[in-house]
Parts: structure tokens; C-alpha cells; sequence
């Protein structure tokens, strides 16, 4: 593979001198620039949600009090929420990842429209800043959960507007990024790179894309709706007024469960990219996982009833959406089964980003499982609004996403910053987050089981060794990400210098210098092979075939 | 993956051709505008009788008409090309989609 050779064409970015200092970062239009802004951002967000998750298990050390009043764990557990999803999950990969890499990966300058990511980013930050400003407004941060269920949201005395607005207009971010990306694909991809000659990644962020710009306006109408009936008593939702509390969770969760996909599919895409590299071998099922990822991204939009199967919903209501659920694993299985065989013989390098990968799979597969058993009608009633949910939900958002992040973290951070990270404080700090996930949220599952409620703030003294544990797990959680992202920090200033192309890998940003250059390809490449071809390596171990 | 380079700076797809610019006329913006705004007489009208499950269809008929309106003329849809047309008839599919299984819930209780 060529390395791209000295421009022989005007190069905007040069040619129009940038900002200085600051300036020159919050507004750029360079994608990677708007990349790393989002990557600065999500990460302190990421800090303050991990704390006040820290905080709640340190709660929950005690059958009693601990360290809070039981408002302030209401407050805790929706703050929480509403940091992780809406401010971390739902932007991390495309908003972080996607910014930096697609353009690089389809051999593109820039996003189609430049100005439109960098409006997006900033969206992004005054939502943040809306939600954050609501802690401290008088009335107190609000206490309803990240769900701002209705009569929850109409009757709190708590800051639920600028929470409710500060939602809307993430939403807004999130719509103007996919619109941005489904247009770069269809419209800028090299010379060569046919659909199926496209990374699995890019393939993720097409699928993410739509669910973005197709569900994301359902629960900005929601919110407002919400809005408008605790301003002027508007009956919508709420009962007493004549609307219907039911009709908000179908709203709600009509965009709030495809937004699950957002989270979870760009971080399969990561997944998909990351082995092959490390494992030596092209991807088993290229087409299916592709497949995959739409049908993922279209049949999981349609299951989000299966979040109220205790609210009173018709029976032939429950029989559709617990259906459809069961259908959403056939092609999530499809991605794990091909990820497993794609290792199967290759020749693997066990370096910190795949390791991350095979947490992923193996915590991922909890996840959905467990999914399926709250999907089965009546395991569902069982332990609904218990702690089995809240362990299968962190084991695919956290145990899945989070990963996938810290993976991909490892993955890109020689390309994007230039620099190599010390790899033996990153293996301890997979280590300990492994081991402290796991510690913390299988005992959910069994408590779950048992019978604990969810979002309690005291609880009974028959869970306490199994609550204890959990708590001990956070800490031991809590250790492996400090040191991860303290090794990180580390080495941007005392790092080796990364070569462009350090681990190997196939796809087309690696084939540029690390870091990538302003406008990424002095000349845009035209692509002859698929992104994934090691057949040189495959050739000279027979058993590989 | 290989790579050669294409000294052109484009991607696969040739650039979008613009449109010609439509003109519509006042007065049919403000024969629209009052087509819409009777329409929205009619659903507060239909509100105040009982028509059983009927209602639902009714409603959801008039804000049908008045959005293929206000797509088609204020929003140009009309006089674009037929990508966007489809990209709007996807997000219109999914819009009913979505309608009828919820309805499932409702319709059915």
C-alpha cells in the first residue's frame, strides 16, 4: 500500500489560514479537529457520570443510609442516566469515531457538509451545558429518571424543563451528524470503493445514520409535548387532564430503544474492523455483517414496546413486540458467530485493542441473552423494573459499548494523535476494568432475579454481601479506567512516535501518516481491494484455509 | 487495501446538478394557507363528535392532506428531484409503521 504523496492541488485548509489558539479548535470545520472536540467533551461528561455512578454503589454499601438522602439518589440515578445515554453513548461513536474516521476510511477530504458537523457540535455543547446548568438552577437537579415518565415529569417540583430542552436540542446533534454521514457515504466514497468494499465500520454509521435521522425527531416532539403540558396544563399525557401516561412511554421509547442501536451498532462496527487486524485474517461473512447492521438498525426500531410489557398493553400488542424482539437476535448472533470465526485459526496478536474485543463479545453475549430472557413475556413480568434489568442493560451498554470504546480508544489514538502508548499499564487497566465490571454487574443479574428492585434506595439485609460485592466491583472498575486514560494522557506528550501505520491494518487510514494530514489525501486514492484482505497471511499458514 | 490515486478531487459520485427555481405565487401560498387552516377547523370540529374508532382515521386523513401540502408547496417537494422524494417517502413509511404498531395497543383493547 502507498503512503498519499505531496498535493499537486490547492489545499483549502492551507490556503485559508486557521484560527489561533483556542479559536482555532472550536471553529474548525476539519472533521478530526470536530472528532477530537467531541472526544475532549464526551470524556469529561464520562468522568462526572462514572462518579455519580460510584457514588450510588457506595450508597448501596449499607442496607440503610450511607452517604445520601433518599432525593438525592433520585437525583443520582437520573443524572446519571442522562449523562451516560444522552451525553456519552448515544455521541461517542459516531460523533467521536465517525467524525475522525469516515472521512478517512471512504478516502474522502472532509464530511459533505463541514459546517453542518461543526453546528452539530456545538448543538452538542449547549445541550451539555443546558443539562448540566439544570443541577444548580433553583428547584434542584432533576428526579425522575432518564426517562422523564409522565405523571413523574409533569407533577416534579425539580428542574425538569432545561432537562427536557437540553434533550431536545441533543437530539437536534445527533439528527444534523447522521443526516451529515449518510450523505458523505452515499456521496463521497474513493473512486473504487464500491458498498461492499466499504469498512464494516463505515457500514455501522451508515445504518446508525438513519436510525438517527428517522427516530431522533419522535422524542423531540415527545419532550416538547411534555414541555408544553407542565407550562400551559395542556391534557397530553397526564391522566388527571384526560391524556394518556401510556401513549408517552410508546413515544418515548419509540425513539429511546432504536437509540439502543445507535449506542450498540457503530460499536459492532469498531468490533468488526478490530479483528481481522489483530487475528491476521479476513472478516468470515463480510455481506452478512453488513446485512446485519441494516436489519439490526430496521428491525430494532420496531421493538420498543417490549420496555412495557407491565404497563397494560393489549395481549396481540405484547405478542408483536415480544416477537419482534426475538427476531432482533438473529442478526446480532450473526455478527457474534462471525467475529468467533474470524479468529478461529487466525494468527492472533493479543495486543490491548483485541482484548477489548473479546470482552466485548463475551459481555456483549450476556447481554443479549439476558435481553431475550426480559423479551420473553413471562420472565419479563418476573423481574421487570428489578436489578436483572439494570445488569443486562450495563452489560450491553457498558460491558458492550464501553469497551468497544476504550477499545477503539487504543485502536485510533497512534493515527489520531501521532503517538504510541505504553502497552503494559493499558493491559492492568483492561484487567482490572474486566475483572471490576464483571464483579459489579453479574451480582445485579442474581439480585435481580431474587427480587431487588431497581432505582431503591434502602433494601432489605438479604442482599447486602451480594450489593457489597457490586460496590467493591465499582472500585475495582474505577481503577483500571483511571489508569487507562491516565496512560493515555501520559503518552500524547511522552509516547513514541507512531508510524503510519502501526498495527497493520487494511483500511485506508492507515495508509496516510499518523497524524493524518489536514485534508487527509493530498491525492484521493482509487480502491482496488476490499479492506480486509490478508490473504498474504493466510497463503503462508495452510491451516488458516 | 490497494490503493493507486486519482489525481481529481471527487469522490464516486458526480456533484448534485441544481434545479431550476420555481416561483409560485402569492396567491397561491395564501389559498394553501387558508386550505390549511380550515383543515384545522375540520380536526377541531371532528374532535367535538363521537365517531367512535373512526375518529382516529378521520384525524389522522385531514393531517395527511395537510402535510402532503405543506411538503409539496411550502417545502417545494414537488418540484425536487425524486431521491428526495424517496427519502422523504422513507421516513413517511416509517412514520406509518410505527402508527400502526402502536395501534396495536390501542386498536386492539
Amino acid at each position: 500500500m502507498k503512503p498519499a504523496t505531496i498535493a499537486a492541488e490547492p489545499d483549502f485548509y492551507h490556503e485559508k489560514k486557521g484560527l489561533p489558539g483556542i479559536f482555532g479548535w472550536i471553529f474548525s470545520t476539519d472533521h478530526k479537529r470536530i472528532g477530537i472536540l467531541y472526544l475532549v467533551t464526551i470524556i469529561s461528561f464520562f468522568l462526572v457520570g462514572t462518579t455519580i455512578g460510584v457514588l450510588m454503589r457506595l450508597e448501596m454499601l449499607n442496607p440503610e443510609n450511607t452517604i445520601v438522602t433518599a432525593q438525592t439518589y433520585n437525583t443520582f440515578f437520573t443524572l446519571h442516566g442522562i449523562i451516560m445515554i444522552f451525553l456519552v453513548l448515544i455521541p461517542v461513536f459516531p460523533a467521536v469515531f465517525g467524525n475522525f474516521f469516515l472521512p478517512l476510511m471512504i478516502g474522502a477530504k472532509d464530511v459533505f457538509f463541514p459546517r453542518l458537523n461543526l453546528l452539530s457540535w456545538w448543538l452538542f455543547i449547549a445541550g451539555g451545558t443546558l443539562a448540566l446548568v439544570s443541577l444548580f438552577l433553583p428547584g434542584g437537579a432533576p428526579d425522575t429518571g432518564w426517562t422523564f415518565y409522565v405523571p413523574y415529569s409533569i407533577r416534579s417540583n425539580t428542574n425538569i424543563i432545561p432537562a427536557l430542552m437540553a434533550a431536545f436540542i441533543l437530539g437536534f446533534s445527533s439528527i444534523l451528524t447522521g443526516l451529515n454521514f449518510i450523505t458523505t457515504i452515499h456521496r463521497m466514497r474513493a473512486p473504487g470503493m464500491s458498498w461492499f468494499k466499504m469498512p464494516l465500520f463505515a457500514w455501522s454509521l451508515y445504518a446508525t445514520g438513519w436510525v438517527q435521522v428517522l427516530a431522533t425527531p419522535v422524542i423531540g416532539i415527545t419532550l416538547l409535548l411534555v414541555t408544553i403540558e407542565r407550562l400551559f396544563g395542556v391534557g397530553i399525557f397526564d391522566p388527571t387532564l384526560g391524556g394518556d401516561p401510556v401513549l408517552y412511554q410508546h413515544l418515548f421509547w419509540m425513539y429511546s430503544h432504536p437509540a439502543v442501536y445507535i449506542i450498540i451498532l457503530p460499536a459492532m462496527g469498531v468490533v468488526s474492523d478490530i479483528i481481522p487486524v489483530f487475528a491476521r485474517r479476513t472478516i468470515f461473512g463480510y455481506k452478512f455483517i453488513a446485512y446485519s447492521s441494516i436489519a439490526i438498525a430496521s428491525v430494532g426500531s420496531l421493538v420498543w414496546a417490549h420496555h412495557m410489557f407491565t404497563v397494560g398493553m393489549s395481549n396481540t400488542g405484547m405478542f408483536m413486540f415480544s416477537l419482534l424482539t426475538f427476531l432482533v437476535a438473529i442478526p446480532s448472533a450473526i455478527k457474534v458467530f462471525n467475529w468467533v470465526a474470524t479468529l478461529y485459526k487466525g494468527s492472533i496478536e493479543p495486543e490491548v485493542p483485541l482484548l477489548f474485543m473479546l470482552a466485548f463479545i463475551v459481555q456483549f453475549s450476556i447481554g443479549g441473552l439476558t435481553g431475550l430472557m426480559l423479551g420473553a413475556l413471562s420472565v419479563n413480568i418476573h423481574v421487570t423494573d428489578t436489578y436483572f434489568v439494570v445488569g443486562h442493560f450495563h452489560y450491553v451498554m457498558f460491558g458492550g459499548t464501553g469497551f468497544a470504546l476504550f477499545g477503539a480508544l487504543h485502536y485510533w489514538f497512534p493515527k489520531m494523535f501521532g503517538r504510541m502508548y505504553n502497552k503494559r499499564p493499558a493491559f492492568y487497566g483492561w484487567l482490572f476494568m474486566t475483572v471490576g465490571f464483571n464483579v459489579l454487574y453479574f451480582p445485579m443479574l442474581i439480585m435481580g432475579y431474587l427480587g431487588m428492585p431497581r432505582r431503591y434506595y434502602h433494601y432489605l439485609p438479604q442482599y447486602e454481601l451480594l450489593q457489597r460485592i457490586a460496590t467493591v466491583g465499582s472500585w475495582v472498575m474505577v481503577i483500571g479506567i483511571l489508569l487507562l486514560l491516565a496512560n493515555l494522557i501520559i503518552s500524547l506528550k511522552r509516547g513514541k512516535k507512531a508510524p503510519a501505520n502501526p498495527w497493520g491494518g487494511k483500511t485506508l487510514e492507515w495508509s496516510v501518516s499518523s497524524p493524518p494530514p489536514t485534508e487527509n489525501f493530498h491525492e484521493i486514492p482509487v480502491v482496488s481491494t476490499g479492506p480486509y484482505d490478508y490473504s498474504e497471511y493466510e497463503r503462508t499458514v495452510p491451516e488458516a484455509k | 487495501m490497494n490503493t493507486s490515486h486519482d489525481k481529481k478531487n471527487h469522490g464516486a459520485a458526480p456533484p448534485e446538478e441544481s434545479q431550476p427555481h420555481q416561483v409560485i405565487s402569492y396567491s397561491r401560498y395564501v389559498l394553501n394557507w387558508l386550505g390549511l387552516l380550515a383543515l384545522t377547523c375540520a380536526t377541531v370540529t371532528f374532535a367535538g363528535i363521537n365517531l367512535g374508532r373512526w375518529i382516529i382515521i378521520t384525524a389522522l386523513t385531514i393531517a395527511s392532506v395537510k402535510s402532503l401540502l405543506v411538503l409539496n408547496l411550502f417545502m417545494h417537494l414537488k418540484f425536487e428531484d425524486r431521491i428526495f422524494r424517496v427519502f422523504v417517502g422513507v421516513a413517511v413509511v416509517t412514520f406509518i409503521i410505527f402508527i400502526s404498531l402502536t395501534f396495536f395497543d390501542y386498536a386492539f383493547y
